[in-house]
């Protein structure tokens, strides 16, 4: 089975959970931007949860799709539609005729996750088919999609035949068919308010001034045009040292929100560097990480303390979470 | 020689899938074998649910998966109301504990050939200007000292070295370059490097090797690692092209 890129949109590549041991190399993790998103659009398929899928961005591709094929679409909505069918999210997809997928507005997110039964056939590169854009490594020839390209499909895995043997049964009308059942969507914030941030205090946090502590949690930032895979620029209340201090370069994370000299916070992201010499205000906790890759330049966001425990316990209460909906997919297929 | 001295650190939460060990508050070599001796262990000894570290001048952060800590139940902790950073911090200070640490290891040392000047160091000249020097003298002082590599990143396989002499320190270029090419061998300030991708840069450009730095294919994908000691040899760019046909 194969999937042709027919038109590539602003930005799509493949991406799974991340390439994981190399960062001691200078090499970044990379990954899906929103991990959940990524990971439900695999369960949904009867994949491996960290398989890779096309994570497509704002304005998204049209796809040549095999009859046969089986997908789910998950993340931010980008009006996915088949002829002028718009094709159900959140919930497998078997694609019954060779058909024209195409994504149109953005409605609501940034950034959709297609995933398809068996994953794409694409070789890893340490350890990982993620696409490291920079260092032209991963993914699809180390580059994003492009007009022409083909994607091959390995093989359904045995778990999801009875799903296809379901689908293909009903409804004999129309270029696919999907469940009438889906998986609830991922907060992704709608409408103008800013979103909530939770985050843990970063290693350089007393070192602010006290004035830039208190309007770090007080006011709001805005994600602006200058963002990307590697991080997001924020633009709010200018964030100052109580005194300058030449700081060493020290290993970063994912979510950390780090303050170069001209005050302006940075939230560092899936294609962050392993290291950076800014100091670090916040750590955004893991569990908020897919709603703010699902937030567009524009959107506006609030930071609020939690406690480490309370970010380990947010930590554990999503993974069961997920537990419980990879268990509930399963018995939807007997 | 090996030395049993206890080695102090703080630790500090990096978010709630990490731990930051810091070793100290300067850069010197000291700090750096310490460091080396802490990743040496965590690379045959990965506690269960580390995920990986990464190692800077005077720090570790240590990844970890907060489930998978806690599911294992790590016996140090088995019992008590602790959260999986406390848990986790407990066995970094036993593993620090017990570690000894070398202050005149034998690194490995590389050798980097480095075509000079020419259209492969187009800032040779200026390096040499600034600091009242020919530019046979200033290669002469860049071959002549041995580098460490206190550190890997910014990009795939850069070191960040440590060792250039003072003689031939040059700020950065007012205006960054777009494009530096791969293999690119700069100074900028008192810290020499080379670049392992084309990446846009600020650096002093004095030379090229056609040594490939990252080789995402091979295990492990770069040339250089943290602890290694850097030796720069110049040859010709007749040398430098034949190196490549022969690589390829």
């Amino acid at each position: 089975m194969s999937i042709t890129v027919v038109r590539p949109g602003l930005l799509t590549t493949i991406q799974d959970l991340g390439r994981y041991g190399y960062q001691k190399y200078g090499i970044i993790v990379s990954g899906g931007m929103d991990p959940y998103s990524l990971r439900m659009a695999n369960l949904l398929v009867g994949n491996a949860e960290g398989e890779a899928a096309q994570e497509i961005t704002m304005m998204g591709p049209v796809l040549q799709i095999e009859a046969g094929t089986l997908l789910a679409i998950t993340g931010g909505n980008l009006s996915p539609v088949i002829g002028n069918t718009p094709v159900p999210m959140w919930r497998p997809v078997y694609i019954k005729k060779d058909s024209v997928l195409r994504f149109g507005t953005c409605k609501s997110g940034c950034r959709s996750y297609l995933s398809v039964a068996g994953g794409y056939n694409i070789p890893k590169i340490m350890n990982s088919k993620s696409t490291y854009l920079r260092a032209e490594v991963g993914g699809f020839q180390g580059r994003a999609l492009q007009a022409g390209d083909i994607l091959e499909t390995n093989n359904s895995p045995e778990i999801s035949s009875k799903l296809l043997r379901k689908l293909t049964k009903h409804d004999p009308e129309g270029a696919f068919s999907a469940t009438p059942w889906y998986i609830g969507e991922n907060p992704v914030p709608l409408g103008s308010g800013a979103t909530t941030l939770r985050v843990l205090r970063g290693g350089q946090f007393d070192q602010f001034t006290s004035e830039s502590k208190s309007r770090f949690f007080d006011e709001e930032y805005k994600i602006t045009s200058k963002s990307d895979r590697m991080g997001y620029r924020l633009a709010g209340p200018i964030l100052q040292l109580a005194k300058p201090s030449d700081m060493i370069s020290e290993a970063t994370a994912l979510g950390t929100v780090q303050v170069p000299a001209d005050g302006n916070p940075i939230l560092l992201l899936a294609d962050r560097q392993t290291t950076g010499g800014y100091p670090k205000i916040a750590q955004v906790v893991q569990v908020d990480i897919a709603m703010v890759a699902q937030l567009k330049p524009g959107a506006s966001v609030r930071f609020q303390e939690i406690s480490l425990r309370e970010a380990e316990q947010l930590f554990f209460e999503r993974e069961k979470a997920v537990e419980q909906i990879r268990t509930a997919i399963h018995l939807r297929w007997e | 020689m090996q030395t049993k001295a206890k080695i102090a650190v703080n630790l500090l939460p990096l978010g709630e899938t990490a731990i930051f060990v810091e070793f100290g508050k300067e850069i010197k070599p000291e700090t750096h074998y310490k460091i080396k001796s802490f990743t040496d262990y965590l690379e045959t000894h990965p506690f269960p649910g580390m995920v990986e570290y990464v190692a800077a001048f005077c720090s570790v952060a240590v990844y970890y998966d907060p489930l998978k800590v806690k599911t294992m139940g790590l016996a140090d902790t088995k019992g008590q109301d602790v959260s999986v950073y406390e848990t986790v911090a407990v066995v970094v200070r036993k593993i620090l504990d017990k570690l000894e640490y070398s202050t005149d290891p034998a690194p490995r040392i590389v050798k980097i050939p480095v075509s000079y000047g020419g259209e492969f160091g187009p800032d040779l000249d200026y390096v040499a200007k600034y600091n009242k020097l020919t530019a046979q003298e200033v290669i002469e002082i860049h071959t002549g000292g041995q580098y460490l590599v206190y550190m890997i990143g910014f990009a795939p396989g850069f070191p960040y070295l440590g060792g250039m002499s003072e003689k031939i320190a040059t700020p950065r270029r007012e205006t960054p370059r777009m494009s530096i090419p791969a293999g690119a061998v700069g100074i900028a300030g008192m810290q020499t490097g080379v670049y392992p991708i084309s990446t846009p840069g600020g650096w002093q450009l004095i030379g090229r090797t056609p040594v490939a730095l990252f080789c995402p294919d091979k295990n492990p994908p770069t040339l250089l690692q943290a602890g290694d000691s850097i030796r720069f040899y110049s040859i010709s760019p007749e040398e430098y092209a034949a190196y490549g046909e022969e690589n390829q």
